[in-house]
């Protein structure tokens, strides 16, 4: 992936960065944390994963079998990724990472079926651009499918900008931090 | 079943070749290889060309092997549709570092716009 990407000129953000905790539209209280790198909050991700819709899959992820998740997931968390996990409860809600790509990182964000569109998206990228700035993350890309408008609406009103759509999925970037 | 395998320079060309080579020598494919342009192979033809013969003497297949010129995915169907293929096989697909599969343009190219039975390999 060493392709040129177009970033655009104007920074997003400030970005509140995790962990903070908020009430859902539904009136559930969600924390949402970086994730510790433990065995309990490991198994938790895998079991959101595993209920996951297949459905909601894109481009590939999240697999589909348990043994492929754990197989994806342990390869994305050694990759000194930035994850935030959105909890509610004991219960994983929402996941969001940011994956090493060169000098840019690749952003993706899963919600499960039972906690979309209650305003936890929203608030879960924005808790993971905030941490991953604070980490000197500069630079942020996506894919989404381009029939998705409400992630494409999402997307662009947390400062993204379309930076491909050649492909059948179309591309995003955003800026996220001034360059050194 | 005549099948035409299209090869650049990705890790996904490197599965597809195997695959398919395998799956010839099962079914007893009439297969043909067309090593094609691509701009962004980190690869030389010349290291392409003999990873195609050891797999394909390492598997007892008998195969065409040529090049093709110009654009990838429009001269893979112009082929596939003027010689009478049954098939065309090509790699399926590089990952992003999220895992997320992503398809080369030539083979959005070549599965919008062929006529023929594509196999994308995974």
């Amino acid at each position: 992936m060493n392709r040129d990407r177009n970033y655009p000129s104007t920074v997003a953000g400030p970005f509140e960065a995790a962990p903070f905790a908020f009430d859902d539209r539904e009136g559930r209280e969600i924390e949402l944390r970086p994730y510790n790198g433990g065995d309990d909050e490991f198994e938790s991700l895998v079991s959101m994963y595993v209920a996951f819709d297949p459905a909601d899959r894109a481009q590939g992820i999240p697999p589909g079998d348990e043994g492929r998740i754990r197989t994806w997931l342990d390869g994305l968390l050694e990759k000194e990724s930035y994850n935030v996990v959105a909890w509610h409860g004991d219960t994983v809600a929402g996941h969001a990472t940011l994956v090493p790509d060169d000098d840019t990182y690749e952003l993706a964000i899963f919600v499960l079926q039972a906690y979309q569109e209650s305003g936890i998206g929203t608030r879960l990228m924005r808790g993971l651009l905030g941490y991953g700035a604070e980490n000197g993350v500069d630079r942020v890309w996506l894919s989404v499918e381009r029939w998705n408008k409400a992630e494409i609406g999402l997307y662009e009103k947390l400062g993204f900008e379309i930076s491909n759509s050649e492909s059948f999925e179309m591309e995003m970037s955003a800026r996220i931090a001034t360059e050194e | 079943m005549k099948v035409l395998l299209g090869i650049g320079g990705g890790d996904d060309s490197r599965r597809a070749l195997e695959q398919t080579v395998s799956r010839a020598a099962e079914a007893g494919d009439d297969l043909t290889v067309a090593v094609v342009d691509d701009p962004g192979a980190e690869r030389p033809v010349d290291d392409i060309e003999a990873e195609i013969d050891e797999v394909l003497a390492a598997a007892g297949v008998d195969a065409e092997v040529r090049h093709v010129d110009g654009d990838a995915g429009s001269e893979l169907v112009r082929i596939a549709e003027s010689e009478g293929f049954d098939r065309v096989a090509l790699g399926g697909g590089t990952t992003s570092p999220m895992g997320k599969i992503q398809l080369g343009a030539t083979a959005q190219f070549v599965l919008l716009n062929s006529h023929v039975t594509v196999s994308l390999v995974r």
